[in-house]
């Protein structure tokens, strides 16, 4: 075991993957001499060669389908893309072609291509440095969606994510990269050193997509999230003084129902917590899901605590992001409710 | 056998390498003739590869391009530049204490704004790049507004939702910056083919990096343009980087940007964009090409990034240090400078003068700015202004959300 922030789990996912796979190859802005703006690919240029570390112009859309040729061609890509919110002009080559290459193929050809790229707030980013799309890639039938909220699950779900035969948007919170973050910008931030999964094995492990973590387990109340607001849901768990049960999906696509109503049948009681717009957004699907698969256990109604329905405004940082406060809020309204 | 192989960039000069512009094609001031801007394309194709520079190694103006622009012009001129660099620094320095979070200079690369400017008419549209911070200070936007946007404060014309430098003003003709790169090249066309629609005069011009050209929007831009020959002037700014990315990784290896202008239909020109009177020589050029019906003009404007991309960025991590001061088309205040010398209208004395004004306008404005509140200090934006503007009319279910955050604000400040 070694000590990593989230960036150095993440690169050593990517450096165990190509010493193993001469098929990895890594793509996108900044990612090769420089090693990424969050340098994320620092060394691997250096390491295995600039024809597999490739600095790539900056047209997001030829990213992704040069990727996708790439894949159709046997090669396994990873590439990044800067920030998610700089994601949406490849957003018709993921949608149109990546996520139905398998499906309108009779599955003759697919394209086991992984994108990487940081996602969230909680750094003064502005709106087109702070976004959460994770929605726009779970409504679309074909592509898996994960988000990490440690180093340990960074690595283990990036090294099960380029070893997936099917495309996967990867989704980092950046404002974990360098600490676990509780959503109390006043406190002084804290590294990962001192987390118990800021411990990850130098080697090739997996997560396996599609299975939930407890990252708390509790009898009252189920909160579910995923990403920075597993550690903000934790912190407000403590402060409401509830015996909550705090579920890290760590992959929205595919989602593990079974670890979602075994905690909400337990608890008879559950919030859905994302950084993302609350309309529309994720929280809904699993709390639709939770009525169809709870209904008779559920004693309260599922609330959502989300982003505001607007886009991520410069000046109110912690006035739109879903802090404590709004966590705390809604896990009181949860537990009065009967 | 014969096996293919990937052709991967690089630049010339890595960081502890020495400085190498040899690749960058420079022309001799005066060489490049002018066309008439009415001419059929066959007769400009050839100033997408030369360069058009008026300024000489004496300083002189010469050849077809010069503009024979007045004294008090290119004074004007010069002090938008000493200004916007004064500026420039001071709010660099201003995000290194942590009164602003971001900061974006435009060191070495004032002149392809504030001339370009001044080549068009106050009534021209303008859809700027990030790092044209010039065109907004000759446009006359007040210092303390832009100020008040980079503080996100009461006075901020985004009302505190942008990154700072996203300026705009509506009296300016100055649209509001994007931080998605190259998505204002097409609307600043589409900008054109109304005014075109609607039987107007007015031209637009849009400017992008050498980097941002990769973006699929550019080459929408550049098609739209030429199929409809919209009075616009599309500018690429190649300052050689974006971020750590050297220009040829947008395409600028053995070919100018400029030609991606014969290639649309349209004329390429490669311009020195540290000559100021050349940058004004071929926008008004462009400019009357655009408001004859001629249609739409390609300009590359070569100059260098002399500062970090933006205050998130370590250049020294990428390519030589100082590598500014062996680039070959020097410095555009100290060229402009040069030219007024030699003309005998400049001084040490007006020099020491203009510096000395500049540096006291930022400062009395930054005193200003600050009195209208910064992030954590001094009067605040109401956090329930971030539900407007969201639609026209506020929604029932945002008005909701509104009216719950007001109650959280006030459980959060009673804790």
């Amino acid at each position: 075991m070694t000590q990593m922030n989230m960036i150095q789990a993440l690169n050593s996912a990517m450096d165990v993957m190509m010493a193993r796979d001469p098929g990895v190859v890594l793509m996108g802005e900044d990612v090769g001499y420089f090693g990424g703006v969050f340098r994320a690919t620092e060394g691997l240029q250096r390491k295995y060669g600039e024809h597999r570390v490739l600095d790539s112009p900056i047209a997001e859309g030829g990213i992704v389908a040069t990727a996708i040729g790439m894949a159709i061609n046997g090669l396994r890509p990873v590439a990044e893309i800067q920030f998610a919110d700089y994601i949406y002009p490849a957003y018709d080559q993921i949608v149109s072609e990546l996520a139905r290459i398998r499906y309108r193929s009779g599955g003759d050809f697919c394209a086991p291509v992984t994108i990487r790229t940081p996602c969230g707030g909680g750094i003064r980013g502005g709106q087109t440095h702070s976004q959460s799309p994770e929605a726009l890639f779970a409504h679309v039938a074909g592509l898996k969606v994960v988000i990490p909220s440690n180093p340990y699950d960074a690595k283990g779900l990036l090294i099960a994510s380029i070893e997936e035969d099917d495309p996967v948007i990867f989704l980092e919170p950046k404002r974990l990269y360098n600490g676990p973050f509780d959503g109390d910008p006043n406190k002084p931030a804290v590294g990962w050193n001192s987390h118990p999964r800021g411990d990850v094995p130098e080697g090739h492990y997996r997560v396996e997509l599609g299975v939930a973590e407890i990252a708390r387990p509790g009898t009252k109340l189920t909160i579910i999230s995923y990403g920075t607001m597993v550690h903000v849901c934790l912190a407000a768990a403590e402060k409401a003084g509830v015996d909550a049960e705090v579920i890290d999906l760590r992959s929205i696509v595919p989602l593990d129902v079974e670890t979602i109503a075994n905690s909400v049948k337990k608890t008879g009681r559950c919030i859905v917590v994302h950084e993302a717009t609350r309309f529309a957004g994720f929280g809904a699907e699993i709390s639709s899901t939770i009525q169809e698969e709870c209904f008779w256990h559920l004693e309260a109604p599922v609330l959502r605590v989300a982003g505001w329905d607007t886009p991520y405004p410069h000046a109110f940082e912690w006035e739109y992001f879903p802090v404590q406060a709004r966590v705390v809020a809604a896990i009181k309204a949860t537990m009065e409710a009967s | 056998m014969m096996r293919s192989r990937l052709h991967v960039p690089r630049p010339p000069a890595r960081p502890g390498e020495k400085p190498d512009f040899s690749y960058v094609a420079v022309s001799p001031a005066g060489a490049a003739a002018r066309p008439d801007p009415n001419a059929p394309l066959s007769e400009t194709e050839f100033l997408s590869k030369e360069m058009v520079r008026v300024l000489d190694d004496n300083h002189r103006a010469v050849g077809p391009w010069n503009p024979h622009l007045a004294a008090s012009d290119l004074e004007l001129g010069l002090r938008h530049m000493v200004l916007t660099r004064a500026f420039d620094d001071r709010m660099h320095r201003a995000q290194r204490s942590g009164k602003i979070t971001f900061y974006m200079k435009s060191t070495g690369e004032e002149a392809v704004s504030i001339a370009a400017n001044m080549a068009l008419k106050p009534s021209d549209m303008m859809f700027p790049a990030y790092r044209n911070q010039g065109l907004q200070i000759a446009r006359g936007r007040k210092i303390v507004d832009l100020m008040c946007q980079l503080l996100s404060n009461t006075k901020d014309m985004c009302k505190g939702r942008q990154l700072p430098v996203m300026y705009h003003s509506v009296e300016g003709n100055l649209f509001s910056i994007s931080g998605n790169l190259a998505t204002q090249f097409p609307q600043a066309v589409g900008w054109a083919m109304a005014a075109a629609i609607k039987g107007e005069d007015h031209v637009c011009a849009t400017w992008l990096g050498d980097g941002s050209t990769a973006e699929a929007d550019f080459h929408y831009a550049l098609l739209f343009a030429q199929i409809y020959k919209a009075p616009v002037i599309l500018n690429v700014i190649n300052n050689q980087w974006a971020i750590s990315t050297f220009q040829t990784f947008a395409g600028g290896e053995g070919r100018s940007f400029a030609s991606r202008g014969p290639g649309y239909g349209m004329p390429g020109i490669r311009v020195d964009g540290n000559d100021f009177l050349a940058v004004y020589a071929v926008t008004q050029w462009a400019a009357e090409r655009a408001r004859t019906g001629a249609g739409p003009t390609l300009i590359e404007l070569v100059t260098y990034r002399a500062a970090p991309h933006s205050t998130s960025d370590d250049p020294s991590r990428y390519r030589p240090k100082d590598e500014e001061k062996s680039w070959p088309l020097g410095d555009p205040v100290e060229r402009l400078k040069g030219h007024l010398r030699a003309l005998g209208e400049w001084s040490d004395e007006r020099e020491k003068t203009m510096l000395k004004e500049c540096e006291e306008l930022v400062n009395q404005a930054w005193k200003e700015a600050v009195t209208y509140g910064t992030l954590t200090d001094g009067p605040q934006l109401d956090p329930e202004t971030m539900f407007q503007d969201v639609f026209k009319e506020q929604t029932p279910a945002l008005a909701r959300q509104r009216m719950q955050l007001a109650q959280e604000l006030k459980e959060r400040a009673q804790k």
